[in-house]
């Protein structure tokens, strides 16, 4: 059975190794992009963001000093027993990662600006939990600096416009962002649903690996479309120009109302920071990175 | 740095900095702006737009890492900032306002781009913490005052002279 000292401990080790090494896809993207620039400036860029992986984990160091704000999507089988506070546990992992990796206090009043020390509050971490079958659980962590976050987008689209208007929405909030979301970004696309559930789908897409493909083939053929039209905006690494101005284009539906087509945008900085942990022979553990 | 090797620099330059540069971002602009009095001499001087991952020791103050934050959240304030204190370049990621870039020219200051999220190789530059002011706004929003070695590479990305990099890509674009 899930203890709350199992899931305290291992999601304060989530936090450690998601904010000093990155998942393999996300690496051998980078690699890949460095490949392809045949010029130095964005060739430099890659090198220095390679560079600084190897340095952060060899010192097991955060990568990024925006250490970020945390979204945790939690699978929870509908016949496993939780006898503790889930939410709570997680805000005090939260906590203890915070003084432990160290992370930066990044969590503030809204309104009044003033830090709050345990790096948590209302809403912060934010939890989504889904009701799975059986004893399933599953816990998966996206970690997200302001730099990417700040350049989100919701559109509230009209039917009418179509596929194309879907494209539109990517490249015109690529455009708009620039170098500011750190490119060479991946790009979370939310399609249906409604309001709120739209930009949920597009953060929950970059939990995908980049290197595992959309099992729907129509969102994979659009995926591929909307990457290469991004790609020729030729934004490049750190908004300095060049080929590389994604990494990937992840996908999710949901149905809608007939007059509604709400598409939201949620940006990934380059250091694509995540993990995931699973419940193996009852106890919980971190299987990534 | 003086207004003339400032001057000398091109966009699509690489340099890196030895010597002394000053930590300034959101909380510390708005206090320059609202006019409060500054507890270091900024003239001439280097900006680095950063709030530093620090750690307090025993030993004092340790930075673990400090990369670039985004510097266009202070357009509004950056020109007048450059204004007031008259430092001579900017450190940041992600450039500034076209608008902005304009008056940094105007006012003899470069932007210098650093690699964002590459919090630990910049940290690695850091020689010495001469001194921590405003610690009251939060270390990530003070003013550190730091002494780096080799400090980059750093791209010219705004000079004085017109040239941006972020600016000739979006016309293509």
């Amino acid at each position: 059975m899930l203890t709350e000292d199992n899931l305290r401990d291992v999601v304060a080790e989530m936090l450690q190794r998601a904010e000093t090494t990155l998942p393999a896809d996300v690496v051998s993207a980078l690699r890949e992009g460095m490949k392809r620039e045949r010029n130095p400036i964005p060739k430099l860029q890659f090198d220095l963001m390679l560079e600084n992986l190897e340095l952060a984990k060899k010192f097991g160091a955060p990568i990024c000093q925006d250490t970020g704000t945390f979204t945790f999507f939690v699978q929870l089988g509908r016949k496993l027993r939780i006898n503790f506070d889930l939410e709570a546990a997680t805000s005090e992992a939260v906590s203890s990662a915070t003084q432990r990796v160290p992370l930066r206090a990044n969590v503030v009043d809204p309104l009044t600006r003033k830090p709050i020390k345990s790096n948590t509050g209302r809403g912060q971490p934010t939890t989504h939990i889904e009701l799975v079958e059986g004893k399933k659980f599953q816990i998966d962590l996206l970690v997200r600096g302001a730099g990417a976050e700040n350049c989100g987008k919701l559109f509230m689209l009209r039917p009418v416009e179509g596929m194309m208007a879907i494209e539109r929405t990517v490249t015109s909030t690529l455009t708009e962002a620039w170098g500011r979301p750190c490119p060479p970004v991946t790009v979370g696309v939310g399609v249906g649903g409604s309001m709120e559930t739209a930009p949920l789908m597009a953060k929950h897409a970059l939990l995908r690996p980049l290197d595992k493909p959309n099992p729907d083939p129509e969102l994979a053929r659009l995926e591929h479309q909307i990457e290469r039209a991004a790609n020729r905006l030729q934004i490049g690494p750190m908004g300095l120009g060049g080929k590389t101005t994604v990494l990937g284009v992840h996908i999710e539906k949901a149905a809608c109302h007939t007059a509604s087509l709400p598409v939201a945008i949620a940006l990934q900085c380059w250091p694509a920071r995540r993990a995931k942990a699973k419940l193996v022979g009852g106890l919980l553990k971190v299987v990534e990175p | 740095m003086s207004e003339r090797e400032v001057r000398k620099l091109r966009a699509g330059g690489i340099v890196s900095i030895t010597g002394k540069i000053v930590t300034a971002r959101d909380k510390a602009y708005a206090q320059v702006i609202s006019g409060a009095k500054l507890p270091v001499k900024l003239q001439g001087e280097v900006i680095y737009h950063c709030g530093p991952l620090a750690k307090r020791t025993p030993e004092g103050w340790h930075i673990i890492s400090a990369g670039p934050t985004t510097s266009a959240r202070l357009d509004r304030v950056q020109a007048e900032f450059v204004r007031r204190t008259g430092v001579r370049a900017l450190v940041g990621k992600g450039g500034v306002d076209e608008e902005v870039a304009v008056q940094l020219a105007r006012l003899g200051c470069v932007y210098l781009a650093f690699t964002g999220g590459a919090g630990v190789l910049a940290a690695k530059t850091i020689e010495k913490i001469e001194k921590v002011y405003w610690e009251d706004l939060g270390s990530a929003e003070a003013l550190w005052v730091l002494r780096v070695k080799d400090f980059g590479p750093l791209v010219v990305a705004i000079d004085t002279h017109g040239g941006n990099l972020y600016l000739r890509r979006k016309r293509r674009g």
